[in-house]
């Protein structure tokens, strides 16, 4: 569904990813762990048409190279940001909107999906995104992606800053969406509980791909036990 | 009763200074530009309704209808040819190009219309309704009060209620964020310096029946703009409104209780003295980005 052959990309003249390959198969959820500063947001933006990119990206046929990132959302490729990026003048609600701002058409029916999956974001509607705690954001942030029909589902690291409980929950959630038809590609730092949901991970450091394989084999892997995982 | 009438003839003449700030605090907060152009495009809008009235015979007020959609089109023109280029820019590049956009409109107008001052003179430009209780009330001033409100009125349902208007406030909150929801930010921008430009070219052409009209009469306007954008809180559509009335009740005042001639040098002050004291405006909560 997705394939990402020979990457690179950066910020102006510093090139951050190098060589990058990866590809997803329609109905997985796909890992890529790495340590602070390794690529794994550079890498996302780069998916979404946040940045600038070398190399090809293609999705269901089709190369997302060239594209704007709106065109990019168009096309089902939907990515929620590291550090939730909330509208916090806006309600939930209105946050919700404007997730769905190009699947009008879709709108009750997401928004239904949407609350049901996260009831405390119909129960706030009516708060200012901004005011919502860094657990409520995350949510609201993936139910905002929700809203534009993701046929992938891009998600930077959606448990950063969260309690034990609420990181449940959204890993939870992460599998009901994935259950639900959407293929997930996760960012995480949260190694062990992202491998252990997804069928495969990559593990990149600076900027390259150095292993992959499926959750269980990497979980069990000494190198990864070693660096993330403190065995 | 010299207070009652400093206070609303300041009330009045604010609605016009509150669009232009208005439309200057949109700018900078869907692009996060501080557009200098902005005293320029509504000697422009000045100029409009001035040739509307002379050329045409319509009336300035009237000829909205007209200055509305031009002044829009030439905007948003603006920005996809030469503006859209600095966003991303270090903010003296963004100054030095509005500033320069700004340079070649009023020497344009300088050379096209000559610097001597013209006068839009309609049949009500002087005429005023005098209460029983003593108050002198200018008709242009109140007809453009209620012009301005209606505008106000219309924008804030559009960003409120619209599909677009709600992309505009997205795009203004978190760009990246409304890049990921599928926005075209470039179009957003685009749509907000036209709004932008229409704002200061309708506050131009409201004021015009009851101003000189020369190639540098935005120069003032353009400082009270920022001053006005400052007092809301940079970005702030809300905040720019009421900073706008209270800079013309300031300078209403000023009038009235110092001098004419002092009333710019009042107004610079309450800027520096907001700068000083709440960076953030008076009402703002982000302060600028
Ligand atoms: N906007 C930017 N401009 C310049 N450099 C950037 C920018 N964003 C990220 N970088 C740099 O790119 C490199 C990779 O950053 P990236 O955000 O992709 O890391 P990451 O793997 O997501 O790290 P973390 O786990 O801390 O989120 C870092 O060295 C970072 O400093
Ligand atoms: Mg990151």
């Amino acid at each position: 569904m997705l394939k990402i052959e020979n990457l690179q990309a950066g910020y102006g003249e510093m090139v951050v990813l190098r060589n990058i390959n990866i590809s997803l198969s329609e109905g997985e959820i796909v890992s890529v762990v790495g340590s602070n500063g390794a690529g794994k947001s550079t890498l996302l933006k780069a998916i979404s048409g946040i940045i600038r990119s070398s190399g090809t990206i293609t999705f269901n046929h089709h190369s997302l190279t060239a594209l704007q990132a709106h065109r990019i959302v168009e096309r089902g490729v939907v990515h929620v940001p590291e550090g939730r990026k909330i509208f916090s003048e806006m309600t939930v609600f209105e946050n919700l909107m404007m997730g769905g701002f190009l699947c009008q058409k879709d709108r009750t029916e997401n928004l239904e999906r949407v609350y049901a999956l996260f009831p405390i974001l119909a129960e706030r509607r009516k708060q200012l995104g901004g005011t919502m705690s860094g657990g409520e954001q995350q949510m609201l942030a993936i139910g905002r992606g929700l809203m534009a029909s993701p046929k992938l589902f891009l998600l930077d690291e959606p448990s950063l800053g969260l309690s034990p409980l609420f990181t449940d929950v959204v890993f939870k959630a992460i599998r009901a969406i994935n259950k639900s038809g959407v293929t997930v590609l996760l960012v995480e730092q949260n190694v062990y509980q992202s491998l252990k949901i997804s069928h495969r991970g990559y593990v990149i450091e600076t900027g390259s791909i150095v292993l992959s394989g499926t959750g269980e084999e990497l979980l069990n892997n000494p190198e990864v036990k070693k660096a993330f995982l403190g065995m | 009763m010299l207070f009652l009438q400093a206070l609303v003839s300041g009330i009045l003449s604010g609605g016009v200074y509150a669009l232009a700030g208005i439309g200057m605090s949109l700018v900078f907060g869907v692009m996060n530009i501080s557009n200098f152009a902005h005293g320029d495009l509504m000697m422009l809008g000045m100029y409009l309704a001035y040739f509307a009235f002379t050329l045409l015979h319509i009336d300035p007020y009237l000829a909205l209808l007209l200055i509305i959609p031009v002044s829009f089109l030439f905007g948003f023109i603006l920005e996809k040819v030469f503006i859209h280029r600095v966003i991303d820019h270090p903010h003296q590049n963004q100054i030095l190009l509005t500033i320069g956009l700004g340079l070649i409109m009023s020497n344009t107008a300088l050379l096209a219309f000559t610097s001597d001052p013209k006068i839009l003179t309609t049949t009500y430009s002087s005429s005023a309704i005098n209460t029983a209780s003593g108050l002198s009330i200018s008709v242009p001033l109140l007809l453009s009060f209620v012009i301005t409100s209606v505008i106000t009125a219309v924008l804030y349902l559009f960003l409120a209620k619209s599909s677009t208007g709600m992309a505009l406030r997205a795009t203004s909150q978190n760009r990246e964020a409304a890049q990921l929801m599928g926005i075209n930010v470039a179009k957003m921008s685009a749509i907000a310096f036209g709004i932008g430009t229409a704002l200061a070219a309708t506050a131009g052409a409201l004021i015009a029946p009851t101003y000189y009209i020369h190639p540098l009469a935005g120069h003032s306007f353009l400082l009270k703009s920022f001053t006005i954008c400052v007092l809301g809180g940079l970005g702030s559509v809300v905040g720019a409104g009421v900073g706008g009335i209270i800079i013309g009740v300031v300078e209403s005042m000023a009038a009235t209780y110092i001098s004419t001639d002092w009333k710019d040098v009042v107004v610079f002050v309450l800027f520096l003295t907001v700068l000083l004291f709440r960076p953030q405006g008076l009402f703002g909560k982000k302060g600028g980005q």
